[in-house]
C-alpha cells in the first residue's frame, strides 16, 4: 500500500555545510554564510527558512538573510544554547541544514504594484532577500519603501546595507527605540513611520516581520490607511521541530506555521492572532 | 497629500482645517535649534510641513536624551491645551524646519468661542496626538526588540 | 468488497491460526490483542491462543475493566489502552547520526535499520480509519516520513468488525464504523452461535487474497455471512456515546471564548494521557544525544504531548500557558483545525481518551455541552443529541 505522496521530498537528514564566512552584526547577533560541503539542497526563495543544526546541540530554524548560487546566509541571535553556538560558528566549522520549508514571501503579488517593507528587530533578516529581489527586478515594481524599527543604533542588522538600498532607488527610513548621542536619526515606533513612506493604498503590497505586537498593530494601522487585507504578508513564529509539518508544534489554529507559513496573509491572520493563547 | 497618510490637518474636518489655519503664520527654523525646554511656557505649538524635531528630558550628567521624534505632518506640542500651561518635555530640531506656528492662547480663546471646532480640534489631538503617542509608549514599554535568554527553537533569532 | 460477493470465505479457529503462524512464516511481525497485566494490550503473538479468546472489556469514563465472557469470543472487545500508532509511528525512534570527521567534517547518516514488517491482527474499524488518517498526516504533505511510509507499506491489515462496541464507543457519530472501511488487506467478522465459532473473511488487496487462498477456508454460507452481517448491523445501535450532529469543525470555530472551556480545564489534570491513547495524536519533539567523545552525535525522535506547557513557546515564555487553552488545542485540533491542515476529522470514536483520562472527561459530553452553549447563546434552543 503507497501512502507517500507523489511529490513528497523526504527532509532527512541534514546535508552537510560549511560556514565560509561570519559576521558580528550586534552585540548578540553574528551573521554566518554556509556553503554545502557536496551537494546543495534545492533553492531557497526569499522568507523561506532552514532548519539549521550544530553538532550535537540540535537544530533551530532560521530564515534566509541571503540566497547567493548555493550559499545560504542566516543572521542568527543568542538565545540559547544553539543559537549561541550557530552565532559564535568560525569559518571552516560544520553545520547540518535542511529546507526549503514554508511559504516564504508572495512577491509575485506585487507585481506593478508599491512595496511596502515594515521590518522589526531581527525581523529584518528574512525581508533583506525581499528587498534585494525587489530590486533586482525594479521594471517589474513600482517604489520600494523600507521601514525599519530597532531597539538602538547598535542593534541595527547590516550595517552600510540600507545605504546602497537607497543608492538602488529605494526609500529607507529608520527608527529607533532608545537613541544613543550619536544618533541624527527618528525615535520612536516603526509605525510612526508610515506617515512619511508616501505610500498609495490602493497600489501597495505590504511585507511585515517583527515581533508579533509590532506586527499586528503595523498591519492595524495599514488596514486603517486603506490597505486590503490580503496584500499584507506577515513571517509569523510559533516553535518548530521538524519543519516538515509532521511534529505539531507550530500550529496557530488551522496552520501548521512551518508549512502553511511562515508567510500569512492578515486576512487569515488578523483573526487567529485575535485569539488569546491559540 | 498620499492617501495613505495620516496627517494632523488631514484628521481635522476640512471646515475646522480652514478654521484652525486661520490661526496660523509660517515659520522656518533651522537644524540644531532650540524650540523649547522642559518647563518653558508653552505659548504657541506647531504643525510640521517638513523637518524632524526631537522631544528630550534632560538627565543630569547626560545631557538632553531624546525619547521620541515628531516629523512632517505632525503636530508639534499639546501642552498648551491644559494647565499650567508648561512644556513637559524639551524640543530641538534635528533638521531645518518648515511649520505652520500658532498662538496658544489664540486658539484656547477660539475654542472657548466655537465649542464644535473647539471640540473637533480638542479630539483630534486626543486621539492623533496624545492617544498615539501614549499607544507607542506603552508599546516601547515592551521593550519587543529586547531579548529574552530563556527559550530558543522558534525565537526570532530562528524564523526571522 | 461486500460480505456475501464470491470472494468470502470462511475461517474457523484453526483457519485463523493458520493465518498468524502463515504471516509469521513469511517473515513478519504480527501483533494482535492479547491479555496482560488485567488489559488486553497489542503485543507480538506467535499463536491464534494468545488472542483473548472469552475476555471482554468494561468500559466507562476513567474506568476500563476486563471481564470473561461465556461465548468465548475472540474480538468481542474494544479498543485497549495501545493503538496500532505504536507499532507505525513509534515512541521513540533515532532518525539519523553525525559523526564528526578527522578533517572537522561532519558525516551524517539517515537511519537506515530495517523496520519490522508487520501483520496486524484485530485492526478494529476506527483503528483502521485512525492508520488512514496517520498516512496523511505523516506520509502526505510535501515532505513524507519515510520510514513512517516503509513500515507502513510493509504492514498486512487484518481487520475485525465491531459486534460488540463499548459503552464509550462512538464511531457511527464519527463515520468510521462499526463495518470495516477501506484499506484493509482481510477484513473479518466473528460469529460465535450454534453453527459454531468462525469468523467471515474476505480479501481488500491482492496480497490479502492470496493470504486468503491459502488458509483452510470454505466458501461463505448465506447464514454465516447474513448473521454477520446482522451482529455489525446491531452493533451500530449500540454506541455508548455520540457525538452531536453538528458540524464539529465549525461548532469548534464557533466556542473557543465559550464558558465551558473553564468548566472542563477546572478537571483537567494536563497529563496528556489522551494524546498517548489516542490513535490519531502524532506530535513529536526531537532532541539530540552525543557520547561521550563528543564526535558522534544522534537525533532521536519522541512523542510529545500537545498538553505539555513548553509545547509552544517564543521567546517570552509558553505561547499556551494556562491549561483552558491546552485543552482547547487539543480538541478544537482534534476534530476542528485538523480538516484544516490534514482534510479530515482527527478523531474516530474509538473512546480511548474518555477512558484512559484520569479524572474521567469525556470528549462527547464536552462536544455536547459546547454545541448546547451555543445554542443557548444563539438563542436557538435547538440542541442535538
Amino acid at each position: 500500500m503507497t501512502v507517500l505522496a507523489p511529490d513528497a521530498r523526504p527532509a532527512l537528514p541534514p546535508s552537510p555545510y560549511r560556514v565560509v564566512d561570519r559576521g558580528r552584526e550586534t552585540s548578540d547577533t553574528a551573521t554566518i554564510v554556509l556553503e554545502p560541503v557536496r551537494s546543495a539542497l534545492p533553492p531557497f526563495s526569499p522568507g523561506q527558512f532552514a532548519m539549521v543544526f550544530g553538532f550535537g546541540v540540535g537544530d533551530i530554524p532560521l530564515s534566509v538573510s541571503r540566497i547567493e548560487g548555493d550559499r545560504l546566509t542566516h543572521t542568527v541571535r543568542s538565545v540559547g544554547a544553539i543559537s549561541t553556538r550557530l552565532a559564535s560558528l568560525e569559518p571552516g566549522a560544520p553545520v547540518g541544514v535542511r529546507g526549503p520549508f514554508g511559504t516564504g514571501w508572495d512577491l509575485s503579488a506585487a507585481a506593478g504594484l508599491d512595496l511596502l517593507i515594515v521590518a522589526g528587530g531581527l525581523g529584518l533578516a528574512p525581508l533583506r532577500t525581499l528587498i534585494t529581489a525587489a530590486l533586482r527586478a525594479p521594471e517589474r515594481y513600482g517604489r520600494l519603501n523600507v521601514l525599519v524599527g530597532a531597539r538602538s543604533p547598535g542593534d541595527l542588522l547590516y550595517a552600510g546595507q540600507p545605504e546602497r538600498w537607497r543608492n538602488a532607488g529605494a526609500r529607507v527610513l529608520v527608527t529607533v527605540d532608545r537613541p544613543d548621542d550619536t544618533w541624527r536619526g527618528d525615535v520612536g515606533v516603526v509605525t510612526g513611520l508610515l506617515n512619511r513612506a508616501g505610500f498609495d493604498p490602493d497600489r501597495t503590497v505590504a511585507f511585515l516581520c517583527g515581533p508579533e505586537v509590532m506586527m499586528r498593530a503595523t498591519a492595524r494601522d495599514l488596514a486603517r490607511r486603506g490597505i486590503a487585507p490580503d496584500r499584507i504578508q506577515l513571517s509569523l513564529e510559533r516553535t518548530m521541530h521538524c519543519g516538515t509539518g509532521h511534529c505539531g508544534h507550530c500550529q496557530l489554529g488551522p496552520l501548521l506555521l512551518c508549512r502553511d507559513g511562515p508567510v500569512v496573509r492578515w486576512d487569515r491572520a488578523e483573526p487567529l492572532l485575535a485569539v488569546r493563547e491559540l | 497629500m498620499t492617501a495613505g497618510r495620516r496627517d494632523f490637518l488631514e484628521a481635522l474636518p476640512p471646515v475646522h482645517r480652514g478654521w484652525l489655519l486661520g490661526f496660523a503664520h509660517e515659520v522656518t527654523l533651522p537644524a540644531e535649534t532650540r524650540i523649547f525646554g522642559e518647563d518653558d511656557v508653552a505659548d504657541r505649538f506647531w504643525v510640521l510641513r517638513s523637518g524632524l524635531v526631537a522631544l528630550d528630558v534632560h538627565i543630569p550628567g547626560r545631557g538632553p536624551v531624546v525619547v521620541e521624534t515628531v516629523a512632517d505632518g505632525e503636530l508639534l506640542g499639546w501642552s498648551w491645551l491644559f494647565e499650567p500651561y508648561r512644556w513637559h518635555l524639551g524640543a530641538r530640531t534635528r533638521s531645518a524646519v518648515h511649520a505652520w506656528e500658532f498662538d496658544a492662547a489664540r486658539v484656547r480663546a477660539a475654542m472657548e468661542d466655537q465649542p464644535a471646532a473647539g471640540l473637533a480640534l480638542f479630539r483630534t489631538i486626543a486621539d492623533q496626538v496624545i492617544g498615539e503617542r501614549l499607544r507607542s509608549a506603552r508599546t516601547r514599554l515592551l521593550d519587543l526588540y529586547g531579548n529574552d535568554k530563556s527559550h530558543e527553537s522558534g525565537v526570532r533569532g530562528a524564523v526571522g | 468488497m461486500t460480505v456475501g460477493t464470491p470472494a468470502s470465505t470462511v475461517l474457523d479457529k484453526d483457519g485463523l491460526d493458520a493465518l498468524i503462524a502463515l504471516l509469521a512464516g513469511d517473515g513478519r511481525t504480527v501483533i494482535g490483542p492479547t491479555v496482560r497485566d488485567q488489559a488486553i494490550v497489542l503485543a507480538e503473538i506467535t499463536s491464534g491462543a494468545e488472542l483473548p479468546y472469552g475476555w471482554g472489556v468494561e468500559l466507562e469514563a476513567g474506568h476500563y475493566r476486563l471481564r470473561s465472557r461465556t461465548d468465548g469470543a475472540a474480538f468481542a472487545h474494544s479498543a485497549g489502552p495501545q493503538s496500532w500508532k505504536t507499532y507505525l509511528h513509534p515512541q521513540r525512534e533515532r532518525q539519523w547520526t553525525a559523526d564528526l570527521t578527522a578533517d572537522g567534517d561532519m558525516e551524517v547518516r539517515e537511519e537506515t535499520s530495517q523496520p519490522p514488517a508487520y501483520a496486524f491482527i484485530g485492526v478494529r474499524p476506527c483503528d483502521l480509519r485512525a492508520i488512514a488518517i496517520q498516512d496523511r498526516v505523516l506520509g502526505g504533505g510535501p515532505h513524507a516520513d519515510t520510514r513512517y511510509a516503509a513500515r507502513r507499506r510493509q504492514a498486512f491489515v487484518v481487520a475485525v468488525e465491531c459486534t460488540e462496541p463499548g459503552a464509550t464507543c462512538f464511531c457511527v457519530s464519527m463515520g468510521t464504523g462499526p463495518a470495516v472501511g477501506p484499506g484493509y488487506d482481510l477484513a473479518l467478522t466473528e460469529v460465535v452461535d450454534g453453527g459454531g465459532h468462525r469468523f467471515l473473511a474476505r480479501a481488500g488487496s491482492a496480497e490479502g487474497e492470496e493470504v486468503l487462498s491459502r488458509l483452510p477456508h470454505v466458501p461463505a454460507d448465506e447464514e454465516t455471512a447474513g448473521t454477520a452481517r446482522r451482529l455489525v448491523e446491531e452493533a451500530a445501535g449500540r454506541m455508548g456515546r455520540t457525538m452531536p450532529e453538528v458540524d464539529l469543525r465549525a461548532l469548534m470555530q464557533e466556542t473557543l471564548d465559550a464558558d465551558r472551556w473553564n468548566d472542563v480545564t477546572a478537571r483537567c489534570l494536563t497529563c496528556g494521557n489522551c494524546t498517548m491513547a489516542c490513535p490519531t495524536c502524532f506530535c513529536t519533539s526531537v532532541e539530540d544525544v552525543t557520547d561521550l567523545t563528543g564526535e558522534h552525535a544522534e537525533r532521536w525522535r519522541r512523542w510529545e504531548s500537545c498538553f505539555d506547557v513548553d509545547f509552544t513557546h517564543l521567546s517570552a515564555g509558553p505561547v499556551r500557558a494556562s491549561p483552558l487553552s491546552r485543552y482547547r488545542q487539543w480538541l478544537t485540533h482534534k476534530v476542528g483545525t485538523w480538516h484544516d491542515q490534514f482534510d479530515s476529522t482527527g478523531c474516530v470514536g474509538c473512546g480511548r481518551c474518555i477512558v484512559w483520562c484520569p479524572v474521567g472527561i469525556d470528549i462527547t459530553e464536552e462536544a455536547h455541552a459546547l454545541n448546547a452553549e451555543r445554542a443557548a447563546a444563539r438563542g436557538a434552543g435547538e440542541v442535538s443529541r
